[in-house]
């Protein structure tokens, strides 16, 4: 048995075996063309007929996935009728007298870089279609027919492009698991719309592992080879357990959050982008309770502009309309940076210019964020959420720029809406100062996992700190209760939305204590509910 | 010659479909096209050419028409500019 190990995109057990999906290598030959009229043909050709493989590809994900998802082949078809491209293949041929292929990989390239040398992020990522048609086109210049799949089997790959994920027959899929990937890739959107169990970034994985029998255990980040007998009944139980309780958490959609004794408490979903959406839906949130802004500006080459912002929030409000959705303000620093942000390099970045410091520094970018927040707020149910406070003096500053941004847009004509105002109580200042700082806000959102590092001064990605680590650490709880009493006494919700939250263990105690709302990952929430349905606190 | 100047609405500037259905549309006529941001310019025909622009919302840019239909052309161009960007 040989066991890879990589980052988990989406949970669950998939056994079967592996399909090892080859990045398409093409070697273009720059012999020369025996006859240049006859490679202009054959490069006619083969753009007509990737032109109908494109037109057949968007309707199948019209079918499919819809417009959203299908447009992108309508585009890619268009790009193919570019004149310029197609004068700089046909002038290759003709006047420099080389192959269609050698051609296309040319102009093709040439077209790539100019667009991967764009500041925008939107045409930057165009590089990847243009490499994309560029591929489409050799696979047809040189016949390379795509092996069909006829057994279920669990996707393997280098990385997967659009027109890929589209063309794999999706009941044939167990899971996927990817050499490279990000959680913003094509592979990751595609993993989480299907729900099927899958792991990115597995860096060991190689072409050798095709055809061999496997468990992907996407719980467990990790893909075992031709595992061995103990191992594989292992999983294969768990696998058939969490199954039965799928299958039984499901009867629980639609139902109340409700003990048996008639306590309620809202249960929300935490979000990294506009993508997970469908798994919220999918999952009955109640809300969104933390949605982390961050992957605007960690993915990108440049700062987002206040429209794409906006576009994004819009996304997720009217999607979750009327459900509250609570956007944290942008939260980088520390271990999370771009390069475009231009930050020092700190000495301890965990204490350092991070989260709203980072933005009370650099109001203007501030602002850019909370103008699109206040923007998309006319959309849906917003709540503005500010993290890593430790004064009231903060508070005031973030309400006094929205205040401002807010004066702009109304003078400038822009429609906002109403919207509650929060912030994350993830230090012990804020929980100490919680009875001052609830007379700022409209809620307070617990934030778990920086309050246990910062009250034990632990840093919880050091392993060697393992042994001293108490998830359930009393100084913990007590800031908790703290912050929900305090919460209370001004007359404002309270909630939890760290890793805390969906650890069954607490539910109780966390309803004891008064907690209106526990934001969970997606696929906690239906888990959740059933333990609060199973509770009696009296 | 027939020129206009517009000013883009989209909030992503000219992207990939617009692109794509305005060099379709060129397609019907005789007139060339030509967009022009600034110093640079793209034929209409060349989409690629015309998203690398990089026009974004809010920036001014030129139509250029020129042939012996640019009159119809430029208020077909024109209406595609207002309903689609």
């Amino acid at each position: 048995m040989e066991t890879l190990t990589g980052t988990t995109v989406v949970g669950g057990i998939a056994i079967g075996r592996i399909r090892y999906f080859a990045p398409f290598a093409y070697e273009a030959s720059d012999a020369p063309a025996a006859d240049p009229e006859e490679e202009v043909l054959r490069f006619e050709k083969s753009r007509y007929a990737v032109q109908d493989g494109l037109h057949d590809l968007y309707e199948k994900a019209l079918n499919e996935a819809g417009e959203e998802e299908a447009e992108i082949f309508q585009a890619h078809e268009m790009m193919l009728d570019d004149e310029d491209l197609i004068a700089s293949c046909i002038s290759c041929i003709k006047e420099d007298g080389h192959l269609a292929e050698y051609a296309v990989v040319q102009a093709f390239d040439e077209a790539a870089a100019m667009f991967a040398a764009m500041e925008d992020p939107y045409f930057a990522a165009r590089s990847a279609d243009v490499i994309d048609l560029k591929n489409r086109m050799l696979e047809h210049l040189s016949g390379r027919e795509q092996e069909e799949w006829t057994e279920p089997a669990i996707l393997a790959a280098e990385d997967l492009a659009p027109s890929e994920t589209v063309r794999l027959d999706k009941s044939l899929l167990l899971g996927i698991v990817t050499k490279g990937g990000s959680s913003s890739s094509h592979t990751a959107i595609l993993a989480r719309s299907l729900g099927i169990p899958t792991i990115i970034q597995c860096k060991d994985l190689s072409s050798e592992c095709d055809g061999k029998e496997a468990i992907l255990d996407g719980d467990g980040g990790c893909l075992h080879l031709e595992p061995d007998a103990e191992t594989a009944k292992k999983l294969r139980d768990k696998k058939e357990a969490a199954d039965r309780d799928l299958a039984r958490l499901q009867e629980l959609k639609g139902l109340d959050n409700i003990t048996t004794d008639g306590h309620t408490v809202r249960i929300y979903a935490n979000i990294g982008s506009p993508e997970d959406l469908e798994s919220v839906l999918a999952n009955d949130a109640g809300g969104i309770g933390l949605f982390r802004s961050e992957f605007l500006y960690l993915n990108g080459s440049a700062e987002p502009s206040e429209e794409e912002q906006s576009a994004a929030y819009r996304k997720v409000l009217e999607a979750m309309a009327p459900k509250q959705v609570i956007i944290r303000t942008c939260d980088i620093g520390a271990d999370k940076t771009v390069d475009y942000m231009d930050l020092t390099p700190e000495d301890n970045p965990a204490m350092g210019l991070r989260a709203i410091r980072l933005c009370l520094t650099r109001r203007d970018f501030f602002k850019r964020q909370l103008r699109a927040l206040l923007r998309a707020s006319a959309y849906g149910n917003l709540g503005i959420m500010f993290p890593m406070i430790i004064s009231v003096r903060e508070v005031r500053e973030c309400r006094a720029l929205l205040e401002e941004c807010g004066q702009e847009l109304k003078a400038e004509g822009i429609q906002t809406g109403t919207y509650e105002t929060g912030i994350m109580i993830e230090t012990p200042a804020a929980a100490l100062l919680a009875d001052e700082l609830a007379e700022t806000v409209d809620f307070f959102s617990i934030g778990t996992n920086d309050l246990t590092q910062y009250t034990c001064a632990l840093d919880r990605q050091n392993a060697a700190l393992a042994p001293f680590l108490d998830p359930h650490h009393p100084a913990l709880l007590k800031l908790i209760d703290m912050t929900v009493q305090a919460a209370h006494r001004h007359g404002i919700w309270a909630g939890i939305c760290g890793e805390l939250a969906a650890d069954l263990s607490l539910t109780e105690t966390f309803l004891r204590m008064g907690v209106d709302e526990l934001s969970v990952s997606p696929v906690r929430i239906l888990p959740l509910r059933d333990k609060v349905r199973n509770l009696n606190l009296t | 010659m027939q020129e206009f100047t517009y000013t883009l609405k989209d909030p992503v500037g000219i992207h990939a479909r617009p692109a794509g259905i305005l060099a379709r549309k060129v397609k019907d006529f005789e007139s060339t096209v030509t967009i022009i941001k600034g110093e640079q310019s793209a034929s209409a025909g060349a989409l690629m050419k015309v998203m690398a622009l990089g026009a974004k919302q809010g920036d001014e840019i030129t139509i250029r028409v020129e042939g012996p239909d640019e009159d119809v052309c430029a208020k077909v161009v024109e209406g595609f500019f207002r309903e689609n960007m």
